[in-house]
């Protein structure tokens, strides 16, 4: 064993573009990975709520992933509570959109887009577009 | 009730125990191995005035914090895991003392054993695929009628339709890129993609795989990984890292004992 094992560990193929392990890196595997003993023990990180860390890990893969129509996250059981809301705030906005469109179907239409619209009204929530966005709508 | 707990790093074989002096962990404390019962345990004595549950669940919210014990617990784990194989044991597991670990370790003999024959001349092997996401600029910029507005929204669709493809584009690569990996393997593991301020670059991250890979087709991984790389598309090796990815689970071999405190 200790014969390999120091082989083993030695970093070969130096020319490879090797990256140190940036903390995501660690992170992912520390926090997330690696044995988990439960029962008798006094504490461990399942008995912590670290919902600002793993939101913080994903957040901006998350907003990437909603821009481009993508789910996935909404599934996973760390954001499930998170995603309950999100959800929730998707269904009564496309049910503010269909009473808009019934309200007023040639405003709309007049947008040219429509496959796009939920898409912008969506975004709404994206404070930072909102400004630039509502000045270049038509009136 | 004592104010030290004991922190747990990693389990190896008793035969395979390695050396401690001079080794720092968590919050600067030693590092100590508790050989019993044919396995060892790597372990540290820490104040729970910091380690503590409620110190904790304050404490780890604070990104510096973190970082700075996730490195420390990280570079114990490697540290051992230079010398042979070792069953990392997830960030903040925390006993009343070292009595507590040894009965750990006979309850949990056969459960550990598993999980290190399972990990024995294999290492673990990060890839991460990254692409450059597309030029957002519009192909042209007028064309349509009907106002600004609606030149907007047709070049807001352009841009989105762009974007929609080259991520399909993308994925599909990341797929096959995967596959050949995972055929290298013994085991694999999709982590999630990293955040852009984590990994450091813009570019999409369209794959983070972790690959257990036999000890001696190590280098064959690193020049597969090699040869996937280009066409616009980027791989970024890390490791080898202790087989963290692979060893989640010893509750399987636990005796049934509920958590009782509450």
């Amino acid at each position: 064993m200790s014969e390999s094992s120091s082989v083993m560990r030695q970093p070969y193929n130096p020319s490879a573009s090797r990256e140190p392990a940036n903390l995501g890196d660690i992170l992912e595997r520390v926090l997330d990975r690696g044995i988990v003993i439960a029962g008798d023990i006094r504490v461990n990180l399942l008995d912590i709520e670290l919902l600002t860390i793993k939101l913080r890990l994903i957040i901006a893969s998350v907003d990437t992933a909603r821009e481009m129509g993508i789910d996935w996250w909404e599934h996973d059981p760390w954001l499930s509570g998170k995603s309950e809301t999100l959800q929730e705030e998707n269904r009564s906005l496309r049910r503010r959109l269909a009473a808009l469109e019934e309200a007023q179907p040639s405003a709309l239409e007049s947008r040219d887009s429509p496959p796009d619209v939920a898409a912008s009204v969506l975004e709404s929530h994206d404070s930072r577009k909102r400004p630039t966005e509502a000045g270049e709508r038509d009136e | 009730m004592s104010d030290v707990g004991t922190y747990l790093y990693a389990v190896a074989m008793e035969r395979d125990s390695a050396a401690t002096q001079g080794l720092t962990g968590v919050a600067g404390r030693a590092v100590q191995a508790i050989p019993h019962a044919g396995l060892v345990a790597y372990v540290s004595a820490v104040p729970l005035t910091e380690f503590g549950e409620e110190p904790l669940r304050q404490s780890l919210e604070d990104l510096d914090w973190l970082g700075e014990t996730a490195r420390a617990h990280h570079r114990v784990v490697a540290a051992v895991a230079a010398k042979a194989p070792i069953a990392p044991v997830r960030l903040v597991t925390i006993y009343n003392d070292e009595a507590q670990v040894r009965t750990l370790l006979e309850r949990r003999h056969e459960a550990f054993m598993e999980v290190l024959a399972q990990i024995a001349d294999r290492q673990e092997w990060g890839v991460k695929v990254y692409v450059p996401p597309p030029d957002d600029r519009p192909a042209q910029e007028s064309a349509a009628g009907g106002g600004p507005g609606a030149a907007y929204l047709k070049k807001r669709q352009a841009g989105l339709h762009n974007r929609e493809e080259a991520w399909r584009r993308a994925i599909a690569r990341a797929e096959l890129i995967h596959k050949t990996l995972e055929s290298l393997a013994e085991a694999s593991h999709l982590h999630r993609p990293q955040d852009p301020q984590l990994s450091g670059r813009e570019d999409w991250m369209v794959l983070n795989g972790a690959y257990l890979v036999d000890e001696e087709r190590g280098q064959e991984f690193g020049q597969v990984v090699e040869r996937l790389r280009g066409e616009g598309v980027d791989l970024e090796l890390t490791g080898p890292w202790a087989p963290y990815s692979f060893t989640t689970s010893v509750e399987a071999g636990a005796e049934g004992e509920q958590d009782d405190r509450r």
